[in-house]
């Protein structure tokens, strides 16, 4: 049995809603609301949705960038929640992350050697000589120069800035690295060497990933196992193949119906869905889907759905979705 | 006898920058049937977006049109005074943005901003005859309660409501030509799918001709009936959809098709085509791609390569095409 990295359990992250002269709460927004999952070590678990589904804040949330408003993470079979200071830094050591854009990443005033040096500086490793030799060496290894150390980040392209953010994140050898939307500031040609890097990588240093993308062809690309989002809920989760074969929940569905296929030929569009997202600040009753759902029953007005597995073959697979109770009893 | 509507012939278009003069578009040459849709697809820095800028002769300095003809129904556009010009942009052609955020001025309704198109245009109308087209149209793409969304600013509108209220303001002089300019790139791909669907439901409905920019190879292949690829200012092929992605002659074509993961078609590694876009001023004299190509050779990097057609509709500009 593979061991679980990362579980986390009834995770929500709210942002205060503050206005007027006292800046008195008037409201949340619920970016993330009760998401529980696992993190198995060694795959690539992918967080897809569109904008605004909370798959970015429960990144940050994964890393306590943002701390949870209430909810559970256990990191390696330890409560990473409860750890502070020096013992948070070192648990931190272990998890990194990798953002999507890589012009506003990099402190532009820093050599790409000081951006390299910081990982090592605030965990006090590798001193004076030992230190520029495996920045050198982390350079070589995400496909770069180690002439390239005293340059500034101006210097480089988006997919080379994109490589020295990938260098900062594996320095100091983690084992989990949250990548959020890497590629998607690149161009098409540059995505494909960027992805073939994290690959490599993940290989090489046997590291998990968790990635986040709105593209759902790259995550069939790149992940073991993908969680769907809709406001700030995962609504279905489930192997890759089992996933795109069988799609449960009506939003994977016309997510995955949705997708421009390369190399089919002009044919009539047909949308898939119409409507859009609801605000997360006043979010739906019941199903928050329900509003655009094309099989709403009275139910999902009411209740919310459990993320439950409804499929006797593949016990991975669970959707939070009235329509398959029938199946389930 | 298929009706053109537009004709560029040898389109060329410079930046005099302090480096020296950069042309952006160098000498392009492509032909849009009536009806038809012809995307244009290329990454960043290609010169994409300059075409159809250069077309609508939006360029601004340092950029100057330096050469060639847009012929659009008959008449070169190159030719015209600016005073017909402007009759002529939003009138017969009408152009839709990536992002209706900066396209739309923030500080007048929706409702306001289509109606001075409308005045620009048919100035035989009456103020409650442009109102009356102005919900008209908004009703046209879909926005529900038109009557009172007029009175909305934009940043009242979602993304997808945006961009409906750009093409509808587009649209509201009937124009023949049409170009869109990554109108969904900003947009999630639910709304993505119906801005798609409402593209081409107005192209049929009103014959519309459509140049249709973007660097996503899977809204190319579903809108388009022909496809351009740019690469550094130059065509490097055009040919029919199906043909181009079944059958991509020049490298880069070849190569950029591959690097993209492909929806239900699994492969271990992607393709990759080696180092990036040049700069400006880092262009070999001959093909542009001769840096990243595999093919190249000493005859790429001096001259430039002709587009030719290789089969029936098939245009390539490669010393030695692929396949």
């Amino acid at each position: 049995m593979t061991e679980n990295i990362l579980e986390v359990k009834n995770i929500k992250k709210y942002f205060p809603i503050r206005k007027g002269l006292l800046l008195r709460e008037v409201g949340q927004v619920k970016a993330v609301d009760d998401v529980s999952f696992t993190v198995r070590k060694g795959e690539t678990l992918g967080l897809v949705g569109e904008s605004g589904c909370g798959k970015s804040t429960l990144g940050r949330t994964l890393i306590r960038l943002y701390e949870p408003t209430s909810g559970g993470i256990q990191f390696k079979g330890s409560d990473f929640l409860k750890v502070r200071g020096e013992k948070l830094r070192k648990m931190r050591r272990e998890m990194q992350m990798i953002f999507q854009d890589p012009y506003a990443s990099l402190d532009p005033r820093m050599t790409v050697g000081q951006i390299l040096a910081q990982p090592f500086e605030i965990h006090g490793m590798l001193p004076g000589q030992q230190r520029i030799d495996r920045i050198k060496q982390l350079l070589e290894t995400v496909g770069l120069k180690a002439s390239h150390i005293n340059r500034y980040p101006h210097e480089f392209s988006g997919g080379q800035r994109q490589r020295i953010s990938i260098a900062r994140a594996v320095a100091l050898n983690p084992e989990l690295v949250i990548a959020d939307e890497p590629v998607s500031a690149l161009d098409v040609s540059i995505q494909a060497q960027v992805l073939n890097l994290m690959k490599d990588l993940q290989e090489k240093l046997n590291l998990t990933y968790v990635f986040i993308s709105h593209d759902l062809s790259v995550i069939e690309h790149l992940c073991d196992r993908i969680a769907v989002m809709y406001l700030g809920k995962i609504v279905e989760i489930a192997p890759r193949d089992e996933l795109f074969k069988n799609p449960q929940h009506p939003y994977t569905q016309a997510l995955i119906a949705a997708i421009p296929r390369v190399g089919t030929g002009k044919k009539k569009m047909k949308k898939s869905l119409g409507g859009e997202v609801p605000s997360p600040i006043n979010p739906p009753s019941g199903c928050p889907f329900h509003t655009r759902c094309p099989h709403k029953m009275d139910i999902c007005v009411q209740k919310l759905p459990a993320l439950l597995n409804y499929n006797k073959n593949e016990d991975q697979h669970r959707t939070a979705c009235w329509l398959y109770e029938n199946v389930a009893k | 006898m298929k009706d053109k509507v537009v004709s560029v012939r040898g389109l060329e278009t410079t930046f005099f920058s302090k480096s020296g003069p950069f042309r952006a578009v160098n000498k392009i040459s492509y032909d849009i049937n009536r009806g038809e849709t012809l995307g244009i697809v290329g990454e960043s820095g290609c010169g994409k977006s300059v075409t159809s800028f250069s077309l609508m002769r939006l360029i601004e300095r340092p950029g100057q049109i330096t050469g060639g003809e847009v012929i659009l129904q008959g008449r070169d556009l190159m030719k015209l005074s600016e005073e017909e010009m402007e009759s002529v942009r939003g009138g017969e052609m009408a152009m839709i943005f990536q992002e209706p955020m900066t396209a739309l001025n923030p500080v007048l309704t929706i409702g306001r901003q289509i109606e001075e198109q409308i005045l620009r245009h048919k100035k035989n109308l009456s103020a409650a005859e442009v109102q009356e087209r102005a919900v008209e149209m908004l009703n046209l793409v879909g926005i529900p309660s038109p009557s009172e969304r007029v009175k909305n600013y934009p940043h009242q509108l979602s993304g997808g409501m945006r961009q409906r209220a750009m093409i509808a303001m587009a649209l509201s002089c009937d124009p023949k030509f049409l170009i869109a300019d990554e109108p969904t790139t900003a947009l999630d791909v639910t709304i993505q799918a119906q801005i798609l669907e409402l593209i081409q439901n107005l192209q049929e409905r009103f014959n519309m001709t459509v140049q249709f920019i973007t660097h996503d190879l899977g809204v190319i292949s579903e809108i388009s009936d022909r496809v351009m690829v740019m690469y550094g200012g130059h065509t490097c092929e055009i040919a029919e959809t199906q043909e181009l992605f079944s059958h991509p002659m020049h490298p880069y074509t070849a190569a950029l098709i591959s690097s993209r993961p492909k929806f239900g078609q699994r492969v271990n590694r992607l393709q990759t085509i080696e180092g990036s876009v040049p700069a400006p001023h880092e262009y070999p004299p001959g093909c542009p791609f001769t840096n990243r190509c595999p093919r190249a050779t000493a005859q790429c990097r001096a001259h430039k390569p002709p587009l030719t057609e290789l089969t029936p509709g098939h245009f390539v500009s490669c010393f030695h095409p692929v396949g």
